[in-house]
């Protein structure tokens, strides 16, 4: 044993992957497995807000940009879940606690989208968001999912600037349009922000995650970093954050922001947000919808797999 | 337990390359694994041929047995072109 564990160390502190098969502690495993399955849950989930509006797209070329979002959204959950198999868990599982409330998803998803300025905002913000945190992780020590990521990570940059052209198409319309913009971003700003969890000083975890090099930076860096970077794309857009307390902070290089209501993100996290129970319920009635589909598509393999000559009507 | 078994999907992403394993997925069969793997792994012309393979007929060395596995190979340093001294006025070599 102390052999593999000191064969895992130095593998972590080269800077090598640890591939599937490798020996690796239980914590390390486990913490493995929860990211994992978290981050793609939370894909899953996110196709439902901009979901609800592809009915709904204001043109054909709108509709069919949004549909292969969409459609990415799912591919980045199936690609996360098949790295979580390589750890041994079993994928009807995590759907299974997923829908059964055992296994979270990012709390942005829980927010409504109200009008089509959001699918604007949502690429811009909370895509450009994710984009912070996953590149990064495009570095993850667990090596199926820093590859999982770098697949996820290419598809996203698209996602991102979708969302801002459709807002500054919008910007360039009417006085109606350009309000419904702003209203998007006041909404979705201070929920992306807490996209990157909790201030680091109430982050336990932090640590252990980054000596293990699954995480590169901390939640607070990695804010920063987005704050930075938002804060010249609002202006080009010609939109206002809603942050009175936002500023350049020449002697510190960074942005200044206001502090974040963390009661409301700890609301959100545990059930009560605007779309929780709503969110969790599409998801069950998709599974469960699926079934026949699944034993079918099972029936008909076995069905297929006998050969001719020993069929029972030979 | 997952109804549809796991199959390991390999891309080959343009003429002239080999097929590199890209992740995996579920399938009830081999063809729907195909055309899983076609959606999944090839939005974006990432691929002009694809490969799927049940998972559980992949047989793979042990990482604990790796050492020893690999050992034959380890001390063959004449198997690599530096492992001979030519003059550096001997051309094309
Ligand atoms: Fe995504
Ligand atoms: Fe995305």
């Amino acid at each position: 044993m102390p052999d593999l564990e000191d064969h895992f160390d130095r593998t972590i502190e080269r800077d090598q992957r640890v591939e599937p098969r490798d020996w690796m502690p239980d914590g390390y495993r486990a913490t493995m497995v929860r990211q994992i399955a978290q981050h793609a849950h939370s894909e899953i989930i996110g196709m439902q807000p901009e979901g609800e509006w592809i009915t709904r797209a204001p043109s054909l070329r709108r509709k069919a940009i949004l549909l292969a979002k969409v459609q990415d959204e799912a591919g980045h959950g199936l690609y996360l879940y098949s790295a979580a198999e390589t750890l041994g868990a079993d994928r009807a599982e995590l759907t299974a606690m997923l829908i059964e409330g055992r296994q979270k998803y990012s709390s942005i998803f829980n927010y409504p989208t109200l009008t089509y300025a959001d699918v604007g905002v949502i690429g811009w913000l909370v895509d450009g968001a994710a984009i912070c945190n996953q590149v990064p992780l495009c570095r993850s020590s667990y090596g199926p999912y820093a590859r999982a990521m770098i697949r996820i990570c290419k598809e996203e940059s698209f996602h991102q600037r979708q969302g801002y052209e459709l807002l500054m198409t919008m910007m360039k319309g009417t006085e109606v349009q350009r309000a419904m913009v702003q209203d998007a971003v006041d909404r979705w700003w201070w929920p992306s922000l807490m996209m990157f969890g909790p201030p680091d000083d109430a982050s336990p975890n932090t640590a252990r995650s980054m000596a293990w090099k699954i995480k590169r930076h901390t939640n607070d860096e990695l804010r920063q970093r987005f704050v930075d970077m938002s804060v010249p794309q609002a202006e080009s857009l010609g939109v206002t954050l809603p942050d009175p307390e936002l500023r350049w902070n020449a002697e510190r290089g960074h942005h200044d922001f206001g502090p974040i209501d963390w009661s409301e993100l700890q609301r959100v996290i545990s059930g009560d947000g605007p779309c929780n129970a709503q969110r969790v319920a599409v998801r069950r009635a998709a599974h469960e919808n699926g079934t026949w589909v699944r034993e079918a598509a099972v029936a008909h393999a076995r069905k297929a797999a006998v050969p001719r000559s020993a069929g029972v009507f030979a | 337990m997952s109804a549809w078994p796991l199959y390991e999907v390999f891309v080959r992403s343009k003429r002239g390359l080999n097929h590199v394993h890209v992740g995996s997925l579920h399938a009830a069969d081999d063809e729907t694994a195909l055309r899983h793997a076609r959606d999944l792994y090839t939005r974006r012309n990432e691929g002009v041929s694809i490969w799927v393979v049940r998972s559980d007929h992949i047989a793979a060395t042990s990482p604990d047995e790796k050492d020893p596995f690999f050992a034959p190979s380890g001390d063959k340093v004449y198997r690599h072109p530096t492992f001979y001294a030519i003059p550096d006025d001997v051309p094309h070599m």
